[in-house]
C-alpha cells in the first residue's frame, strides 16, 4: 500500500483517465453480462408461467390460480346419464354438460397459450369466408388469443371482418387449380408445410376446419387437447360395420370391419401444433402411397384421418355439437347445443366448379 | 469508488492491473451467460394439466403407434356407468370400473416405456405391513410394467426379503425419522418425497404413486391411473356436499378452504402424477406445513388437509374413484348406506388394514396407530 502512494505525479493524470475509461467499459461489461443472466432468468420465470416455446405448454405456474365459487360436483349424480362421456381409453367425450367453462378458462388463462384456427377458402369457397370468421368472432375461443390462417388462392378477395382484441388474420397464398377433392387431400400437405414453417412458432394449438359453416354456440377450450377430433353427426349412433372406412385392403388407409372406435369427420380435427403435424404428415405420406398406387380413398382425406386417429387414439373427442347438419339431421334431443353446423349451399354447385 | 481509482491511478503496475481486471470480467460474463443457457433450475419438463399428458408422455405419443386390436365397440349412446360421475367439470377422467378398457391402455403404455415409482413409507411400528403390502403390490399393482418400490424407512435392516418379479426393483431409501407422533410422520412424508424427486427420481421414474403402507392390493391397480396428477376420492365423503367434507376450516391455516368451496375430499393415502408434478405438489405442502408450523397451527388432517387445498387450485388430471382406496371399518358404521355402496363400490382395490389395539403392548415407542 505504501509503495502505490509514491507514483510520480505527471504519469497521474494520463493513467487515471485511461484507468476511469477502462473500469467503466469494464463494469458495462460485467453489468451486461449480469443483466442477461437476470433477463434470462426472467425469460425463464415466463416460460414457467406458459408463455414458453411454442409447441410445448409449461404448465408451471408461477401465476397463483384465483377463489372460484362454482356449484359441487356430484360423485353420485352423472353430468349426462343419455350418452358417452368418456372413451374406453380415458379420453373425454365433450358434451353440453360436461364441463364447467368457468373452471377451464380460467386453468387456460394461466397457461397463456395461443390458439390457430386453419380454414381453406379456395376458388368458389371464399363465398363461406366471411360469415366463418364473423361467427367465430362471436363464439370461438373468445377472450383468449387466436391467429386465423386462411389459405387461399384469392388473397385479395379476403373479406375485411373486424376483430376482438387479441386475435389476428393470416392470410396464406396457394395454388388455386384444384377440384374440391383435391383441395380437400392437399390441406394435409399444406398443413403439414406451414406447422413446420410457422404455426410451431407461432401458435401453441391448432384447430383444422371446413369453411362451408358457421359457429352459432360456444367452442371454447374444452375441445383444447394434445390431438382431438369430432364424431362425424351422420354416424354416431351407428355401428361400426356401417362406417364409411375405406374398406379396399389395398389403401393406406383401409380399416377392417372388425376395427374401428368411431367415425371421425374430417372438418373439424386439431391438438397441439406437433401432434397436428404429426397427424397431417402421415395423413398426406399415405396420401401419396395411395396415389402412386393409383388408388384414392373414398372419402379423401377424411379416411386417412380416420384411419390415423384408430391407431393414434385421440386425448379427446368432441361431440356431433361441435359439427353438425340442421337440414339434413334436425335437432335431436341428444343435442343439447348446435354450436358449428354447415352453412346450406348447393353441394354440386360449388363442388362442380 | 474514488479510492480505487486513486489507488490505480497511482500504480507504475496499472497495465497488468487493467489485463487482470478484464480478465476477470470476462470470466464473470462468461458464467453468467454459461448459466443462462444451461440453466441448473428444475428439469422444464412441461406439464399439460388440461389432459392427462407430461411432454414426456407427449413425446412418447408420437411415436405410439397401437397395432391391430380387437374390442367392443364404444357405444356413443351408452354411457359406461349411469350411477356415478365419471368426469370431473374439468374433464379430467373420474377411474371406475366399467369406464376404461385395460387393453388398450395397456398397450398404449408399454409402446411409451415408461417406470412406475411407487414410494412407501415403512417408518417405526408401520414396518409390520410392508411385507403384505409389497406381496399384494406384486400380485396387482401395474403387473407387467416396470415398477420401482421406493421403501423409505428408518430400519434398513427389517425390510422383508421378497422375490420380485422381472423388471421390478425395490430400492431401500434410509431416513431419519426425528418425529414421535404418527400425525408429524405423516407430514414429514411431503418432505422427503419432495427432496428425492430432485435427488433421484426425476431420473429414474416417470410416474410417482405414493401411498400409505398399512394397506393391502386386492384387485387390479394398473396404468389407468396413471396422469400428470392425480388424487384420490376419500371413501368415506364422496357422497356429502362440501360443507360436511373435514377440510381445514380455520383461515388462519395455510390447508383452509371456505365452506363454498371444494370439489371433492381426497384422502392423503394415495394421490401421484409425473415426477415434475408430484415434485411441486409435495413442496407446496411441506412449505405449508412449514408455514403452519411457526404460526403454532396444525392442519386438522395434517398432510390429507394440505393435499387438498393443493389438489383444489391446482386441479388433478384423473380422479381415482374410491375403488382405489376402500376402508371397510368406515363402511361399517354406515349400516344403512351399505346396500348403495356395494353396488356402487364394484370392486375394491386397496383396503386399509384393520389395526389391532393389542399390538400397543409391544410398539417400541409407545405412538399410536393412525385411527380412520
Amino acid at each position: 500500500m505504501a509503495g502505490m502512494r509514491r507514483a510520480p505525479a505527471g504519469k497521474t493524470k494520463c493513467c487515471s483517465l485511461h484507468t476511469v475509461t477502462f473500469l467503466l467499459v469494464t463494469l458495462f461489461l460485467v453489468l451486461s453480462g449480469t443483466g442477461f443472466r437476470i433477463l434470462g432468468n426472467s425469460m425463464l420465470g415466463s416460460r414457467q408461467a406458459g408463455v414458453g416455446k411454442r409447441g410445448e405448454l409449461d404448465g408451471l405456474q408461477a401465476v397463483e390460480p384465483s377463489r372460484m365459487v362454482y356449484g359441487q360436483p356430484k360423485v353420485l349424480t352423472p353430468c349426462r346419464s343419455d350418452v358417452l362421456v368418456l372413451t374406453p381409453w380415458l379420453a373425454p367425450v365433450v358434451w353440453e354438460g360436461t364441463f364447467n367453462t368457468d373452471v377451464l378458462n380460467e386453468q387456460f388463462r394461466l397457461w397463456n397459450a395461443t390458439i390457430g384456427l386453419t380454414v381453406f377458402a379456395i376458388r368458389k369457397y371464399m363465398v363461406f369466408l366471411e360469415l366463418f370468421l364473423q361467427t367465430a368472432e362471436k363464439y370461438f375461443m373468445v377472450g383468449h388469443r387466436v391467429t386465423y390462417y386462411v389459405f387461399t388462392d384469392r388473397p385479395a378477395d379476403v373479406p375485411h371482418v373486424p376483430l376482438r382484441e387479441g386475435r389476428r388474420v393470416e392470410v396464406l397464398k396457394v395454388p388455386g387449380a384444384l377440384s374440391w377433392q383435391e383441395v380437400s387431400m392437399h390441406r394435409m400437405e399444406m398443413i403439414s408445410n406451414f406447422s413446420q414453417q410457422r404455426f410451431l412458432r407461432e401458435v401453441d394449438y391448432l384447430v383444422c376446419m371446413d369453411v362451408d359453416m358457421k359457429f352459432c354456440d360456444h367452442v371454447g377450450v374444452e375441445i383444447l387437447s394434445p390431438r382431438f377430433g369430432t364424431l362425424h353427426p351422420g354416424f354416431y349412433g351407428a355401428a361400426r360395420e356401417a362406417f364409411t372406412y375405406e374398406r379396399r385392403p389395398q389403401s393406406q388407409a383401409y380399416i377392417p370391419r372388425d376395427e374401428g372406435d368411431f367415425y371421425y369427420a374430417g372438418g373439424f380435427f386439431g391438438g397441439s401444433v406437433v401432434e397436428v403435424l404429426q397427424l397431417t404428415t402421415a395423413c398426406h405420406q399415405a396420401m401419396v402411397v395411395d396415389q402412386a398406387n393409383g388408388l384414392e380413398a373414398v372419402w379423401h382425406d377424411e379416411s386417412h384421418l380416420n384411419r390415423y386417429l384408430l391407431d393414434h387414439k385421440p386425448t379427446k373427442v368432441l361431440s356431433p355439437e361441435y359439427l353438425w347438419d340442421r337440414q339434413k339431421l334436425g335437432w335431436p334431443p341428444v343435442m343439447k347445443k348446435l354450436r358449428f353446423v354447415a352453412v346450406p349451399k348447393g353441394h354440386l354447385d360449388i363442388r362442380g366448379s | 469508488m474514488a479510492q480505487l481509482l486513486q489507488i490505480l491511478a497511482a500504480t507504475q503496475k496499472c497495465c497488468s492491473l487493467r489485463v487482470t481486471f478484464l480478465l476477470i470480467a470476462l470470466i464473470m460474463i462468461f458464467f453468467s451467460y454459461k448459466s443462462y443457457l444451461y440453466p441448473r433450475s428444475q428439469k422444464p419438463e412441461s406439464t399439460q394439466a388440461d389432459v392427462n399428458l407430461t411432454v414426456r408422455e407427449h413425446r412418447g405419443l408420437q411415436s405410439v403407434k397401437l397395432s391391430r386390436m380387437l374390442y367392443r365397440q364404444p357405444q356413443v349412446l351408452t354411457p359406461a356407468r349411469k350411477d356415478v360421475l365419471v368426469v370431473t367439470p374439468w374433464l379430467a377422467p373420474i377411474i371406475w370400473e366399467g369406464t376404461f378398457n385395460t387393453d388398450i391402455l395397456n398397450e398404449q403404455f408399454s409402446l411409451r416405456n415408461a417406470t412406475i415409482g411407487l414410494t412407501v413409507f415403512s417408518i417405526k411400528t408401520y414396518m409390520i405391513f410392508l411385507k403384505q403390502f409389497l406381496q399384494s403390490a406384486e400380485m396387482y399393482f401395474m403387473v407387467g410394467h416396470r415398477v420401482i418400490y421406493y421403501i423409505f424407512t428408518d430400519k434398513p435392516e427389517y425390510v422383508p426379503y421378497l422375490n420380485i418379479q422381472k423388471g421390478r426393483q425395490i430400492i431401500i431409501l434410509e431416513v431419519e425419522s426425528y418425529y414421535d407422533h404418527w400425525q408429524d410422520i405423516s407430514m414429514q412424508r411431503m418432505e422427503m418425497i419432495s427432496n428425492f424427486c430432485q435427488e433421484r427420481f426425476h431420473q429414474e421414474v416417470d410416474y410417482l404413486v405414493c401411498s400409505d403402507v398399512d394397506m393391502r392390493f386386492s384387485d387390479h391397480v394398473g396404468v389407468e391411473i396413471l396422469s400428470s396428477l392425480f388424487g384420490t376420492l376419500h371413501p368415506g365423503y364422496y357422497g356429502l356436499n362440501r360443507t360436511d367434507f373435514p377440510y381445514e376450516r380455520r383461515p388462519q391455516s395455510q390447508a383452509h378452504i371456505p365452506k363454498d368451496e371444494g370439489d371433492f375430499y381426497y384422502i392423503g393415502a394415495l394421490f401421484g402424477g409425473s415426477v415434475p408434478e408430484v415434485y411441486k405438489l409435495t413442496k407446496a405442502c411441506h412449505e405449508a406445513i412449514m408455514v403452519d408450523q411457526a404460526n403454532h397451527i396444525e392442519a386438522i388432517w395434517h398432510d390429507e388437509s394440505h393435499l387438498n387445498k393443493y389438489l383444489l387450485y391446482h386441479k388433478p388430471s384423473k380422479v381415482l374413484s374410491p375403488e382405489y382406496l376402500w376402508q371397510q371399518q368406515q363402511m361399517d358404521h354406515m349400516h344403512d348406506q351399505e346396500m348403495i355402496f356395494s353396488k356402487i363400490i364394484r370392486r375394491k382395490k386397496l383396503k386399509v388394514l384393520k389395526k389391532n389395539y393389542q399390538l400397543k403392548n409391544w410398539i417400541e415407542e409407545g405412538s399410536g396407530l393412525r385411527l380412520f
